[in-house]
């Protein structure tokens, strides 16, 4: 598959916007969809539709067939030990969600800290807020540098003996900052504490080996991954999933149920209760083969080249400036233009069909400390081209001439 | 979609150049608005003589050219007005914003009412609308002594 074509199996950019040619600078957000993702949900549901795991008909055995398939391809793309490793969840937020609550539930009493950083998305903040709340515990957040990045030094400083657990991102949604997860993750075991990644914006956009990172649990969102909403993976380290209590209880999880009590089905069950989102489990599959099929290695150098492109034309412009300096940077690009918020910028640059994201991007604490109340952010996906850039930079000149800039 | 009606002059200087951009110390009602979504703070002070007219109104805050302009626009013309008009005014205008094509109160003079009407066109873009109407739910709540903050996603508008 050549990746200067990409465009062509992503039906969407047939559509104009406003009468424009789609500019879409929004992967960070979420990313579009392959024609045969898209397919594939009609497909299942026009041709193979059944629940699964559960009957002995045909359908059924198809469909449990092809949603345990998903599983096998997403355990040899992120070269996970196990298939029961891996756990589908409704999203990368339910996957830490369910990591907080059943570690914190098992394991964190009052006093405990959990260490995250200033970087974190929301989603990786609040449910720990919880434990806050109903434990007492401590959150503890490891500060960013002038780059915006988060060294290993800054998160060693805030590891203390309480430090129960560590739950970091693997990239900035906002700096790009690509975080040493394997450093990180060695420190960490080098103490006896447990890694949470939050790899939202990792999994799309780097070549991924859970044995190499050794991180205890790493949250994926797949409709970031060229793959349909509703739909997160949880990868978790075998023994985390055999020590933790099941996260919500219902039918499929469990192997007995009596009136006097109940034991838990094995892996990876126990953490699937009630009817998963099966026509995008399947579906999703279809989005690991279009990864594969391009190359992630091919995906990281055409992502990177287009984002130093872009680091380049927009560091030119005068008025734009960039958010972050990180060394290892991710393929998103948070700039402001001094006397324009970037809510303007957005529905100005939106009239050009070129969409990108403006406010807090679900950092609230990364903005308090850079002083920002918001911030626009271009991020980039396979599809991008260096035209794409050419456009945003035009259609922030116009930005700049609306507002009478120089 | 009409960027030019969006971003008008008028719109652009008063977003720029915000009027009435300040604390007042002899404020006898005020009120905080937050639009949580993009971050939009406004802060409204109001002076009311023993006439319930207003004798002083200003903002503090920070967001885009809509919300600034918006702010601006209304402080500067309630400043004078009676406490009961302004009222029927805000809720004329809250009502134009969402859905009446023409703002109906016999309280606005015409050019008031021009002036107001260069707002009108957030109208079509729907995630711009909480942008031109926080400061005005503000002062809804500032004038009604309401001690909880207005959170733009807890209105209507």
């Amino acid at each position: 598959m050549n990746i200067d074509n990409i465009k062509k199996e992503f039906p969407i950019f047939n559509n104009k916007v406003h009468n424009n040619d789609l500019v879409y600078l929004d992967s960070a957000n979420s990313s579009q969809k392959p024609k045969a993702v898209v397919d594939r949900i009609y497909d299942f549901y026009t041709k193979e539709f059944s629940n699964v795991g559960r009957s002995v008909h045909y359908l059924a055995v198809a469909a449990t067939n092809l949603y345990e398939n998903t599983r096998v391809s997403v355990q040899k793309y992120l070269n996970a030990k196990d298939k029961d490793e891996i756990v589908f969840t409704k999203g990368a937020t339910e996957a830490i969600n369910l990591v907080a609550n059943t570690f914190g539930q098992k394991y964190l009493k009052e006093g405990d800290e959990v260490l995250i950083t200033e970087l974190e998305h929301h989603s990786n903040y609040v449910p720990w807020h919880y434990l806050r709340k109903s434990k007492g515990i401590k959150i503890e957040f490891a500060e960013i540098n002038n780059d915006g990045e988060i060294t290993l030094e800054n998160l060693k400083k805030k590891i203390t003996s309480k430090t129960k657990i560590i739950a970091v991102t693997h990239i900035s949604n906002v700096t790009g900052a690509i975080l040493p997860i394997k450093e990180i993750t060695e420190l960490a075991h080098s103490k006896n504490i447990p890694v949470l990644v939050d790899g939202c914006q990792g999994a799309p956009h780097l070549k991924l080996d859970m044995q190499d990172l050794d991180c205890d649990f790493y949250a994926i969102s797949c409709h970031k991954m060229y793959g349909p909403t509703g739909l997160g993976i949880l990868y978790a380290k075998k023994n985390w999933l055999e020590e933790l209590p099941p996260y919500q209880g219902g039918g499929g999880m469990i192997r007995e149920v009596k009136k006097e009590g109940i034991s838990y089905g094995d892996l990876p069950n126990k953490y699937e209760a009630g009817t998963m989102a099966t026509a995008q489990v399947i579906a999703f599959n279809e989005s690991i083969k279009f990864l594969e099929k391009i190359g992630i290695k091919n995906i990281v150098s055409h992502e990177k080249e287009l984002m130093e492109y872009g680091l380049e034309v927009l560091k030119k412009n005068n008025s734009v400036k960039i958010i972050g300096n990180p060394k290892n940077k991710g393929s998103v690009i948070s700039f402001t233009i001094e006397g324009v918020h970037p809510h303007d910028i957005a529905t100005i640059l939106d009239e050009d069909g070129v969409a990108i994201r403006a406010g807090h991007h679900c950092c609230q604490i990364l903005h308090e400390k850079l002083g920002l109340a918001a911030t626009a952010r271009a991020s980039l996906g396979v599809y991008n081209v260096k035209n794409d850039i050419d456009q945003l930079n035009d259609s922030i000149n116009k930005c700049k001439k609306i507002f009478d800039l120089k | 979609m009409n960027l030019k009606e969006l971003y008008q002059e008028i719109i652009l200087d008063h977003g720029k150049n915000p009027r009435n951009l300040k604390s007042i110390s002899h404020y006898n009602k005020d009120a905080k608005g937050y639009n949580p979504l993009c971050g939009d703070k406004v802060h409204i002070y109001l002076k009311l003589n023993n006439n319930m007219k207003i004798e002083d109104i200003s903002f503090e805050g920070s967001g885009c050219a809509i919300s600034m302009a918006s702010a601006s626009i209304m402080t500067e013309l309630f400043k004078g007005k009676e406490e009961n008009d302004v009222k029927e005014i805000v809720s004329d205008f809250l009502d134009m914003i969402k859905e009446k094509p023409e703002l109906s109160t016999n309280k606005l003079k015409e050019d008031e009412k021009t002036k107001l009407m260069c707002l009108s066109g957030v109208k079509q873009y729907p995630m711009r609308v909480k942008c031109a109407t926080l400061s005005w739910h503000t002062l809804t709540s500032a004038m009604n002594n309401n001690k909880e903050d207005v959170n733009t996603e807890n209105v209507k508008i």
